[in-house]
């Protein structure tokens, strides 16, 4: 049935009206017969919430999946991050590999985390062996730096113990349920600064795993020169990268927004350590983005009327090593500087392109998979298909065509040809 | 045979003061104590047998002529010495005005409490915000370019009428430029059959065809640590892991620990005095370096290289081939006591802005102050300075601007003479790009590529030939507009461009 496709959202933005605009699509209400609906998290909840939810048909698309949470809520991140951890080592998978220090070599990309109240004796058992060390507390359903505190000592967090008599925090319901992760205190500075990278990764589906990485991610700047010292742990400008944290601050400008392309990172990082160096960096990130989704794949519910555009936080340290810190449902559409609104319209205009095919009434039942043409500022980061088709060697390198590679980092070090460790 | 006496000692006398200081100099001193005990050496008669030595050794040959006066090899034109010294009246003229207005000093001592918190601050300088909305640029760019339109050689009478066939632009000197033949000959591993990074290094060309073996040269050249060959070497570009190092390699930057030293001494001389060109500097930078997308991160990095370069003395070197002449100003209260004379900052008076943004591209290469510091000084006294002082040089700005609009207006004369129709001379807009050397309009990373060119080649010709390229490639949409403004909204946004494939489109494929 041809025609104009028909979109609701619940989304204020303009990035995204204009979007859908400029295709011709025709605007209606929820209850209306619709073919794209851009929802909040909360709405995804209510489609397929057991009371309220209902039957999305074969011409419907949504921009969610129905548990995302389990990738983007902190403590479910990490919980189906260390069951995927112990999968591959019960398994014998040459990726489970550990050092003489019981580190995975390869896995080892999320900061030590712990659950709080349910692990608190877990935690200070650790926090015991560092005494020294400081950890950040992070509220696991908040967003854009809520909540969040750093702490060195105990008696901080007294609060959350299990057995304290001061309990009669709420922290039981899951709503206040927080995360304590090791801090990362040797950021890896430039211009002294700290900064966090913000990239963006379209998954289309989860079994079998497609999924994209947007070309221009950006790194978001602290306006406060950063430092370790103990007088500043609750200076939130020194520590936390968020843009609604950081343009309260005094020196935050609104021309640039403290943001800088992640082409500029990868300059800067060539000129002043090298070209191997970095280029095993970014290897080493695109590997921790896919690990993370590999992680979540066997508990996602991969509904076919669903694809996803997740905000990936990563910080990287002073021995240029990555970590995640954490997966965003809905990263923020609001600009606040112009090329940031240029950045995020070509973003949401890209991922339209590849989610919805030609622009054209969706069909949940095509193969999902875009002609190169339509990628737009997207690259292959992963095609579990590709990768099982093919079974001889694969020119994986990003040059040739778009696909991302990590086959030099992979057989360097664990002696085995790629292919098998992919599949 | 007397004069032949005094030139010798002379040179040598020259000699001995330009290596003062340096490691050479120790080392020939310490050979020197050693070879004091040797028999054959007579103390009573040793000035008198070097010479004799020098001067049968043939390094010293016999000079034939006089030599030129040394006003001479800074600028040989009298008009153009002349114009440079009103200039510089000028300027000064602004800022002893501002000082009165302001009752500011122009130098004064910090007191003890204040050198200690600069001290804290050294590293965050940018976050500190003093008042600054007093200050104003001493000039802007246009003030510039009009002393530069009003240049006139007075023994050249041109009669004729304007017409087509002379000059239309805004430069009226009769300078030597190359045109597009010289132009390609000078530039020709630019040419489309030499391999260039920016071009044939793009994701579509496989690496084995180019770039792996430039790499690979570029890696011998630095284990050879053979200079000249670094020049030759950039003018394909820089692979941007060893850009760093080449370029040190050919400006002759080593940061060896007495040039560590030397850069902690002109940082304890920020910290104990306060001049005011530092206040000018400071809004300069919030001005320019703190809004832009790319160096905004480098921020503190700029104040500590900029205030320490205004302290810098051994600068005033290059003023024995710069057109300019050091301003000199002096204490509070002793005035014409020559101990007491700071000489101005050299050219921080001029242009305050060229001097942020020249340094700005130079963090992405350099993250250690006193290498930063180092190559910047470096750039300046090769390159930089020439673009705002008025000297007849071939890379000097106004040689710059004159051969922008004569490969303008013979290789596009009809987008030329529409432009100076619509009242929007192209040299209006160019200028700020050119006398900027193009930071802070181009990408980083193509920026960086040109910059390779200059040091490659150099000169700073590239720039008017790039200004030109840039007008050539928008030259269809700039044919519609009916404005200055328009024309300069056409012009506004360079960041997208790729400056490697412009040069040689216009220098190489296009038809004269």
């Amino acid at each position: 049935m041809a025609g104009k496709v028909k979109w609701v959202t619940d989304i204020e933005k303009s990035v995204l009206i204009n979007n859908f605009e400029k295709r011709g699509w025709i605007q209606v209400a929820e209850n209306e017969d619709w073919n794209f609906y851009w929802m909040s998290v909360q709405t995804i909840r209510n489609v397929f919430s057991v009371e309220t939810g209902y039957r999305l048909s074969d011409d419907q698309i949504v921009n969610h999946f129905p548990n995302h949470y389990e990738l983007t809520r902190k403590d479910l991140m990490v919980k189906n991050i260390k069951r995927y951890r112990k999968e591959l080592e019960k398994e014998g998978s040459p990726l489970a590999e550990k050092d003489e220090n019981g580190k995975y070599i390869y896995l080892d990309f999320v900061p030590v985390t712990f659950m709080l109240p349910a692990d608190y004796n877990l935690f200070v058992e650790e926090f015991r062996k560092n005494p020294s060390s400081t950890w950040i507390m992070k509220p696991c359903g908040k967003a854009q730096g809520k909540g969040i505190f750093l702490i060195n000592k105990l008696s901080q967090i007294k609060k959350w113990s299990r057995d304290s008599k001061t309990s009669s925090f709420v922290s039981q319901s899951s709503k206040e349920a927080y995360v304590i992760s090791l801090y990362i205190n040797n950021p890896l500075l430039i211009g002294g600064k700290k900064f966090d990278l913000r990239l963006y990764v379209l998954v289309s589906t989860y079994r079998p795993l497609r999924c994209y990485m947007y070309k221009l991610g950006f790194c978001r700047f602290c306006t406060v020169k950063y430092t370790p010292s103990t007088s500043e742990l609750d200076n939130m400008f020194v520590h936390l990268t968020n843009v609604a944290i950081q343009k309260h601050g005094d020196d935050y400008n609104h021309i640039h927004g403290g943001k800088w392309t992640v082409s500029n990172l990868r300059l800067y990082l060539e000129s002043t350590r090298g070209k191997e160096v970095t280029s095993k960096l970014f290897d080493e990130i695109h590997w921790i983005i896919v690990q993370s989704l590999k992680a979540v794949a066997p508990v996602m519910n991969n509904d076919k009327h669903c694809f996803e555009c997740y905000g990936y936080d990563i910080i990287i340290d002073d021995k240029l090593k990555p970590w995640l810190i954490e997966v965003n449902a809905s990263p923020s559409l609001t600009s606040s500087t112009a090329n940031d609104r240029i950045l995020k319209y070509n973003l949401i205009n890209d991922t339209l392109n590849i989610a919805v095919p030609n622009s054209d009434i969706p069909d949940c039942k095509w193969n999902k998979s875009p002609p190169k043409e339509a990628l737009g500022n997207y690259e292959i980061l992963y095609d579990e298909e590709m990768a099982q088709s093919d079974g001889a060697d694969r020119d994986l390198r990003s040059r040739s065509g778009q696909s991302i590679g990590l086959k030099g980092y992979r057989a360097r070090d664990s002696g085995k040809p790629v292919l098998t460790t992919w599949k | 045979m007397l004069e032949q006496d005094t030139g010798l000692s002379l040179a040598i006398a020259q000699i001995v003061q330009r290596l003062k200081g340096s490691s050479l100099h120790s080392q020939l001193e310490r050979q020197a104590r050693g070879s004091l005990h040797k028999p054959e050496i007579k103390l009573d008669s040793l000035k008198e047998d070097i010479k004799e030595f020098l001067k049968t050794s043939g390094l010293f040959p016999s000079p034939c002529h006089p030599a030129a006066p040394p006003e001479h090899m800074k600028e040989p034109l009298v008009y153009m010495r002349k114009a440079q010294g009103s200039w510089e009246k000028r300027i000064l003229k602004s800022l002893n005005s501002m000082c009165t207005e302001l009752s500011i000093p122009l130098a004064r001592k910090r007191p003890i409490g204040e050198q200690k918190e600069l001290l804290n601050k050294w590293n965050e300088m940018g976050t500190d915000e003093p008042d600054l909305s007093l200050f104003r640029p001493v000039y802007a760019p246009k003030d510039f370019l009009e002393v530069l339109m009003n240049l006139r050689n007075p023994n050249y009478e041109n009669g004729d009428q304007p017409s087509f066939r002379n000059h239309l632009g805004l430069i009226q000197v009769p300078l030597k430029v190359k045109d597009i033949p010289e132009l390609r000959d000078y530039f020709s591993e630019l040419g489309l059959n030499t391999g260039q990074l920016g071009i044939d290094d793009s994701t579509q060309v496989p690496p084995e065809l180019f770039e792996n073996e430039h790499v690979r040269v570029g890696q011998t050249v630095l284990t050879e640590q053979d200079s000249a060959a670094a020049q030759q070497y950039v003018r394909q570009g820089c692979p941007t892991a060893l850009r760093a190092e080449l370029w040190a390699l050919i400006l002759n930057i080593s940061n060896q620990p007495e040039d560590i030293l030397y850069y902690e001494q002109l940082k304890s001389n920020v910290i104990q005095h306060d001049l005011l060109v530092d206040s000018l500097i400071y809004k300069d930078v919030k001005l320019t370096a703190s809004n832009d997308d790319y160096y905004f991160v480098f921020e503190d990095y700029l104040y500590q290289v900029l205030l320490c370069f205004s302290r810098d003395t051994s600068v005033l070197e290059h003023f024995s081939y710069s057109s300019a002449t050091p301003p000199k100003s002096y204490i509070r209260g002793k005035l014409g006591l020559e101990e007491y004379a700071v000489f101005y900052p050299p050219n921080a008076l001029s242009q305050l802005n060229s001097f942020i943004i020249s340094v700005a591209p130079l963090c992405f290469l350099y993250h250690e102050p006193s290498k930063l510091y180092q190559i910047f000084r470096e750039m300046y006294v090769r390159f930089f300075f020439r673009l705002h002082s008025i000297s007849s040089h071939p890379s000097g700005i106004v040689s710059l601007c004159l051969l922008f609009e004569t490969l303008l207006q013979t290789h596009l004369p009809q987008l030329f003479y529409h432009l100076r129709e619509i009242g929007a001379q192209p040299l209006r807009i160019s200028f700020k790009w050119m006398v900027r050397a193009f930071s802070g309009y181009l990408a980083t990373d193509q920026l960086l590529l040109l910059w390779d060119r200059i040091l490659g080649y150099n000169s700073l010709e590239i720039l008017a030939v790039l200004a030109a390229a840039v007008f050539a490639f928008r030259a269809v949409n700039l044919m519609e507009v009916t404005s200055l403004a328009a024309a300069e909204a056409v012009l506004a946004d360079l960041s997208t461009l790729k400056v490697m494939p412009l040069l040689q489109i216009f220098l190489f494929a296009t038809v004269t």
